[in-house]
């Protein structure tokens, strides 16, 4: 409960910061300060030496894993603040809305880790990305910023439409919102089509769970979006809000996937190669390198969906390390990447010459995305491959994922390339010396996550 | 009236929607839509929240089965407002640039 009343009061206080600080320097620190706050807050929580107990009758379950997600989110979106504060502060003229906003996500996140049933699953949805509408259109005299939007707003009211009918009929079929929709009985005797219903909802609510984390075939929203949102803001977008949407859903499908049946492994099976082929074969023929990171954010998630094909202890420990070392890594390239004026791969052209720390730093975060040993990405990519081993799904089905992951090498290198091998003047921001040290701390947490990815999964268990 | 008509009715209401987003171009009617959707979803719940009241009604008469459905098309209708401000401040903003609200002019800056 913590991490939620936290947020949401931290959310109002940094809306207020802006009224009484009057430089934008001074509202970052308010901001860093706030997130320590929380994440205390929520760390407390996880060993009960300070947590806040309100009765929600149900509606809200707090277990480990769900408040260690959350701490993971907190920790990434502080890094996040860490790294690209400064580059906040020129997003546009309100600084301290833009915290607010970013508190307001993390409400959001707080209550998908913990909810309980589909009303407290569509109101974390919804707190979570009705702050981000607003986020990607923060660049307000930019075409492509209000492009990316109204798209993304348009699509989101409409997978929101989507999830509510799809709770609509759960209910009509099942007379609860509880979580486990097996469990609860059908109250009324008198429906003779009670578990069409049943399974018309949770396939509707497959689908517009599909459309938040942007799996294929319903990704067609996330290019668009990604490229066309102030770069500071994909970055969040494509880390922290896309983390707790896979949580909502595995927490969500975790008890319901086994109604059904066999169906579930076709339908995960035919979601993931749709969303590795998409993501990673569309990725390599892009020409700007954001655009880029946002089909490799798809192609990610493609592997982030292994954990709801096998959901056992491996595919938990397999998520929880895939948000480790997913955020770290994307958060630091696209720090790196808000740097370079010139967001195509010329624009990296000889950045190891000008810049070579920041060139070495985001060489690991992008052999990290990749999954080459030695950094957080492989183990993630080795646990969500070996739990689909281990749950007995079919093989072939990690035979293409390997080659996929092969296929991402190409492109993730395709930078390195251009930073290293090739001759060129990039022109960058200011780039301070701390941002230096922050960065080069960064990249030798996802290798150090890399060796012993024991250190997040022994915390899990602890 | 037996429920089915309810769910016909609230399906078609739904599938107006739907297809109203997929095919018009003018950004305030495409969120229009969107309201329709909603709000055929709210119908809905509250058609099963009196079907699953009355169903219970029969063994218990001081029975509050049924009362989330219609709790739940409150917390609706609350995060369509928050929606609807958000949505609308979008496509002012969009109209203060482009002097359109068509969402085609948006594609055709791409590139």
């Amino acid at each position: 409960m913590n991490a939620i009343i936290f947020s949401a009061v931290l959310g109002v206080v940094m809306m207020f910061s802006g009224i009484i600080l009057r430089s934008k320097s001074a509202v970052t620190t308010t901001a860093i300060v706030s997130l320590l706050v929380l994440l205390l807050a929520n760390i407390f929580n996880i060993y009960d030496v300070f947590s806040i107990h309100i009765d929600t009758r149900g509606l809200l379950h707090f277990n480990k894993f769900g408040l260690f997600f959350n701490t993971i989110l907190i920790a990434a979106t502080l890094i996040f603040v860490l790294l690209s504060g400064k580059d906040i502060e020129k997003a546009g003229a309100n600084v301290s809305d833009y915290y607010a906003l970013i508190f307001f996500v993390l409400c959001g996140t707080s209550i998908l880790t913990s909810f309980n049933g589909l009303l407290m699953l569509f109101l974390g949805i919804e707190i979570m990305t009705i702050p981000l509408y607003i986020l990607t259109g923060a660049d307000k005299r930019n075409l492509k910023s209000n492009e990316a939007s109204l798209k993304y707003f348009l699509m989101g009211c409409f997978s929101t439409g989507i999830m509510l009918m799809g709770i609509a009929l759960v209910y009509g079929a099942t007379g609860s919102f509880s979580l486990n929709v097996a469990a609860s009985s059908p109250a009324s005797a008198g429906m003779p089509v009670s578990s069409f219903l049943q399974m018309a909802g949770l396939i509707l609510l497959f689908v517009s769970m599909c459309f938040k984390v942007s799996a294929a075939p319903f990704h067609f929203w996330t290019p668009d979006v990604y490229d066309g949102a102030p770069s500071v803001f994909t970055s969040f977008m494509a880390t922290i809000v896309k983390a707790g949407g896979f949580f909502a859903f595995l927490n969500l499908f975790e008890s319901n996937a086994q109604l059904l049946g066999a169906t579930w492994k076709l339908l995960m099976s035919f979601v993931i190669i749709a969303t590795l082929l998409i993501g990673n074969i569309t990725a390599v023929f892009q020409q700007s390198i954001k655009r880029m990171m946002a089909y490799s954010s798809i192609a990610q998630a493609g592997f982030m969906l292994f954990a709801l094909y096998s959901f056992n202890d491996m595919a938990k420990e397999g998520i929880l390390l895939y948000a480790v070392a997913y955020c770290l890594a994307t958060i630091g390239f696209f720090s790196v990447l808000i740097k370079v004026k010139d967001y195509t791969f010329d624009g990296f052209n000889g950045l190891a010459k000008t810049q070579p720390v920041i060139a070495f730093s985001a060489t690991v975060f992008l052999m990290s995305l990749a999954g080459i040993p030695l950094t957080a990405g492989f183990f993630a990519k080795y646990y969500m491959l070996a739990s689909v081993v281990k749950s007995g799904g079919s093989l072939w089905i990690v035979v293409v994922a390997v080659l996929f992951a092969a296929i991402s090498v190409y492109y993730y290198f395709k930078v390195i390339q251009a930073m290293y091998f090739k001759e060129g003047q990039p022109e960058t921001h200011e780039i301070t010396g701390r941002f230096k040290t922050g960065l080069v701390l960064v990249a030798a947490a996802v290798i150090l996550v890399g060796v012993l990815p024991s250190i997040v999964l022994n915390w899990f268990y602890f | 009236m037996p429920i089915q008509y309810y769910i016909y009715f609230c399906l078609a209401l739904f599938s107006i929607g739907i297809i109203g987003v997929l095919t018009r171009k003018n950004a305030i009617i495409v969120f229009m839509c969107v309201e329709l959707m909603l709000n055929a979803v709210n119908l809905l719940l509250v058609a099963f929240s009196k079907m699953h009241h009355g169903a219970a009604l029969a063994g218990n008469p001081a029975t509050t089965v049924g009362i989330d459905g219609q709790l739940f098309v409150f917390f609706i209708m609350v995060v369509a407002a928050a929606e609807v401000s958000v949505g609308l401040a979008i496509i002012v903003m969009m109209y203060r640039n482009t002097h359109s609200v068509d969402i085609n002019f948006l594609n055709r800056l791409k590139n």
